[in-house]
């Protein structure tokens, strides 16, 4: 227990910090997963045949190809892609990205292909009467798809995107390999320092659990706020 | 664009694509195995029974895959009663130690899978074969298992190509498969977008096998 002191001779504190740095890339990276959902499932919707095939070819590669690799991808490419859109620009010095941010985007676009599928799923569940129905009422376009579509579209779509969330939570362990201090990293670290790996990983896996728990009991009750009237 | 470093790491790539395809296959085998045992556990009425088969499931399904092979590859070697097992012959081994990771994972998922395909089951065909007057055991060998093995199969496709998937994390105790190659590649190289089209291509090609033989499965296991 010892091991888990807070302060300078125990890991509760860095574990506590690591355990808030995974929270805060699972939620970036959902936003991020969130607006990539944004553009491609309209895209997936529309009737052009292009769109289509750029929106099927993102959920498909992304869905097709290992979490590590598409992290590889953004670690090692990354850096060189933002340093050639600089120099476009005309800055060439060496620019470093944050690993939080490179984290965050590498999950988020993850996480942004399953957000996809549930979003299509969604709007095509929805019966094409209620469309016609807000149409017929006069109402401007943003409205319909405010006010009519969108709180039906999230009713159905919030029992999947918890599971997208769950998928994106332990996700994030993968980060640990690009350094960004989070519950993994952490707990390599201090696996390492004290030669005790085995309590940390077990530790690791309980604030894994904990998170999924508790995140499990929230999301249950934005369903029960978002199916009111059914 | 570095075509002639595409084709110059393409055979390396394929190589280690047959480590992949080994480690899935292998985890599949057992994981198929320790699915069924926990199903049926989870059917069972004994709450001790079916207590413990929930919570092998939820423990596996609610930590990362990274964790479970950490705890498997790291953590376990620490004990020293273990090392003095036969166990430890095994337990050394990094390609074991996915191997046992990615099985207890995929097996966890698996239960899930066909748990779910048991209850849906209807009763009613579980009657008729009562009252044609066959033994329970033949309704559970000719008649449950068969409908739980077709009704599961979209989602053991899916679950097939997750695991797929999962097996890129070997490459972080050691093991040199597809992703650990190419992420090799690519940290001497510098090459990313180039060794990601390549490795990618693969992996998007193992996906597409894989997925047209469940839909040939399924296909061919239709009740109609």
């Amino acid at each position: 227990m010892e091991l888990l002191a807070f302060g300078d001779t125990g890991w509760g504190d860095e574990l506590f910090y690591a355990t808030l740095m995974t929270i805060a890339v699972s939620i970036t990276a959902m936003i991020i997963g969130f607006s990539f959902a944004a553009i491609f499932t309209p895209l997936k919707l529309s009737n052009n045949k292009l769109l289509n095939l750029i929106a099927n070819s993102y959920t498909t590669v992304i869905r097709g190809v290992p979490e590590l690799l598409v992290i590889y991808l953004f670690f090692f490419g990354g850096t060189g892609a933002v340093m050639y859109v600089a120099s476009i620009f005309g800055y060439n010095e060496y620019i470093e990205i944050n690993a939080f941010i490179t984290g965050a985007f590498a999950i988020g676009i993850i996480s942004g292909a399953y957000s996809t599928e549930v979003f299509r799923g969604a709007v095509q569940s929805i019966d094409k009467g209620q469309f016609e129905a807000a149409k017929v009422l006069g109402l401007s376009k943003f409205a319909q798809f405010y006010k009519i579509i969108l709180p039906q579209v999230l009713r159905l779509a919030i029992p999947n995107l918890s599971n997208v969330w769950q998928i994106t939570l332990k996700d994030t362990s993968l980060i640990s390999v690009t350094g960004l201090v989070e519950i993994m990293r952490q707990s390599y670290i201090a696996a390492g320092s004290t030669r005790d790996p085995l309590f940390f990983y077990s530790f690791a896996a309980v604030l894994y659990l904990l998170l999924t728990y508790l995140s499990m009991k929230l999301i249950n009750r934005l369903e029960i706020k978002y199916s009111r009237g059914y | 664009m570095d075509l002639e470093l595409m084709i110059a790491s393409l055979p390396k790539l394929l190589s280690a694509a047959t480590i992949t395809l080994k480690l899935l296959l292998v985890s599949l085998i057992i994981g198929l195995f320790i699915g069924f045992i926990f199903a049926i556990l989870r059917l069972n009425k004994n709450i001790f029974i079916n207590r413990f088969a929930y919570g092998y499931s939820y423990l596996f399904r609610g930590t990362p895959l990274l964790v479970q092979i950490f705890i498997i590859y790291f953590g376990l070697g620490q004990i020293e009663y273990l090392r003095s097992t036969f166990l430890w012959v095994v337990l050394k081994e990094p390609y074991w130690c996915a191997i046992i990771a990615f099985a207890l994972n995929t097996g966890a998922y698996t239960s899930e899978i066909l748990r779910s395909a048991f209850q849906t089951i209807k009763p009613g065909v579980i009657e008729a074969g009562q009252s044609l007057g066959i033994s329970s055991k033949i309704i559970f060998y000719k008649i449950q298992i068969p409908i739980a093995i077709r009704q599961s199969l979209p989602a053991y496709g899916n679950e097939i190509i997750l695991m797929m998937k999962g097996t890129s994390l070997a490459s972080t105790v050691t093991l040199m498969d597809l992703t650990g190659v190419a992420k090799y590649i690519i940290s001497t190289t510098f090459k990313p977008i180039e060794v990601f089209i390549v490795a990618g291509g693969i992996y998007l090609f193992m996906t597409f096998i894989i997925h047209n033989v469940i839909k040939f499965l399924e296909k061919k296991y239709s009740f109609n």
